[in-house]
């Protein structure tokens, strides 16, 4: 109980300060919203010059970039401010976080979390939803259980490769971006159908980081169709199994690189 | 030049006219000291790769779809836009420069304001080292990539090359002054993250990073080239080097960029003036 109390001062602390600068909270809250905005335009804008893009029309494709959409704005709100833990190691700053007796993740999310994120959040479930209403789905309660899990199950993978990326700056202290391409670009890999990848990229990027999993496979199994690739229909269920062990494999990261952290000592 | 000392002594100052010389130092300086971060580039270099792998499959398949030509561009053509924007990204440097709106809200443009030299000058020789380094790392190794894994498009014409690096040199001085301008906002605000961010956003979507400009509608282009600074930094390299236009057209992009960039610049200069005459400098 005490910890969570803790939390929870941290997070109204957190809200108080962002808040208190109406008029850049205000610009910041609305810029966020149409920094996914563009995303989701992108995606249109390539249907604009093509009727059919890796076998997929607009409706269906806007299904899978549905719900990449939320999942990331979800994963992105909740915990994306833990890339900030490349800064907390190179100034040396997170020994502060180490020395409280709380553990030092959800005290970084906490401390670095921006609350003009949650504006994404909103918007992202408005596309889902949006595209789901527009896409040609035969209602099943297993479909709408689908619809809900997809998205989460989304958030906790994505969560999971902000968390073990970050990561990386335990032992590369000036890694810099090598993070987002796994973070954002996830996010650009996973608005479009699989089947517009080819080769050694899909195989690594698609299947062997799980990011086929997230939206494409849960978006075949809502639309009823076979996948053009030949995997089996069960592959749309399997996003929170992924998303466990992406969990499991980020903890380990995380834990073998607090441990490794040397302070900076200045 | 020569000084006057507080003790009344006149010092002798090397000769510099129009301060050539200093200019040229700086960019050396510029280079060096981005040459210094070559760990950060290797990890942009690696981000960059990957985005421009991503980018690279959905065009093609994007062409794929409809028919082997996306408004008038071949797969070829948007394999070398891919490449070519993924690698001018880090060498206009479209974002991540809040050099001047940190020295803004420190208080320490107060030292730059002191030197006997304009700031726009000295950020813009610093600019162009850091753009020289950005060339030879950053633009060269996605080009490479680019071209080992997919079919590129390679100019066919003989003048295509030196308005390629005409329009590149442009693009960089115009995207340095824009950059500048929206750090000047601090000037006023203080807080210039808000607009920060949404000159990352404009800048990435209206310059054409994300997809050709000519995916959209005929007059919303005819609007953003014309209206807008943002084609002219990074979409006209790119259709002048992948030829998609005749050489008139060509020579017409580039100087539409000369004449955003000599705006651009004058507006900085404006906006420096007045910054200058109401500016209180932040103390502590």
């Amino acid at each position: 109980m005490g910890e969570l109390s803790a939390y929870g001062q941290l997070l109204r602390a957190q809200a108080r300060a962002q808040a208190s600068y109406r008029a850049s909270f205000g610009i910041d809250l609305f810029v966020s919203m149409l920094a996914l905005g563009f995303d989701v335009l992108s995606v249109i804008v390539l249907y604009q010059v093509t009727p059919d893009l890796g076998g997929f029309n607009l409706r269906e494709a806007m299904v899978i970039t549905g719900i990449t959409a939320a999942a990331f704005a979800t994963a992105d709100a909740g915990i994306g401010s833990v890339e900030r833990l490349r800064v907390l190691v190179r100034t040396g700053q997170l020994d502060a976080l180490l020395l409280r007796p709380l553990p030092a993740l959800p005290q970084l999310v906490l401390t670095e979390l921006s609350l003009r994120k949650l504006s994404r959040v909103l918007f992202g479930v408005v596309v889902l939803a949006v595209a789901v209403a527009a896409a040609p789905i035969q209602w099943t309660p297993a479909r709408a259980a689908l619809i809900v899990l997809a998205p989460t199950a989304g958030a906790v993978f994505f969560g999971a490769v902000f968390v073990a990326t970050a990561s990386v700056s335990f032992w590369w202290v000036e890694s810099g971006e090598v993070g987002n391409a796994f973070t954002y670009g996830g996010r650009d890999l996973a608005i479009y159908p699989v089947t517009a990848y080819q080769g050694w990229f899909r195989r690594i990027f698609c299947y062997g980081l799980g990011f086929a999993t997230v939206a494409y496979y849960p978006a075949l199994a809502l639309l009823d169709r076979p996948d053009p690739l030949g995997a089996p229909a069960w592959l749309g269920w399997v996003s929170p199994l992924v998303a466990a062990v992406a969990v499991g494999v980020a903890a380990l990261v995380w834990r073998a690189g607090i441990r490794h952290y040397r302070s900076t000592g200045s | 030049m020569s000084y006057l000392t507080a003790s009344g002594e006149s010092v002798r100052i090397r000769v510099d006219p129009g301060g050539t010389a200093l200019f040229v130092s700086l960019i050396r300086a510029g280079f060096r000291r981005y040459a210094t971060y070559w760990q950060a580039a290797l990890a942009g270099l690696f981000t960059n790769t990957v985005f421009g792998l991503l980018r690279c499959y959905v065009l093609l398949a994007v062409v794929a779809g409809a028919g082997g030509s996306a408004a008038g561009y071949s797969g070829p053509q948007l394999v070398t836009y891919t490449w070519v924007t993924q690698g001018l990204l880090a060498v206009v440097m479209l974002w991540g420069w809040t050099d001047l709106s940190d020295r803004i809200r420190s208080g320490d443009i107060v030292t730059d304001l002191l030197r006997p030299a304009s700031p726009i000058r000295t950020y813009l020789a610093i600019d162009l080292g850091r753009a020289a380094f950005a060339l030879l790392s950053r633009f060269v190794v996605p080009i490479t990539v680019g071209a080992l894994v997919f079919t590129m498009f390679v100019p066919q014409r003989g003048s295509t090359w030196p308005l390629f690096v005409v329009s590149v040199a442009l693009a960089v001085v115009l995207c340095f002054a824009c950059r500048y301008l929206v750090n000047c906002v601090a000037y006023w605000l203080l807080d210039s993250r808000g607009p920060v961010i949404a000159w990352q956003l404009a800048s990435g979507m209206l310059a054409g990073l994300g997809f050709p400009l000519r995916f959209l509608p005929d007059w919303l282009v005819a609007v953003l080239w014309i209206g807008t600074p943002f084609p002219s930094m990074m979409q006209a390299s790119v259709d002048v080097v992948i030829e998609r236009d005749p050489v008139g057209t060509q020579v017409a992009i580039v100087g539409w960029q000369a004449v955003w960039a000599v705006a651009m610049l004058a507006l900085c200069g404006l906006v420096q003036r007045r910054a200058e005459r109401r500016m209180v400098v932040q103390g502590g």
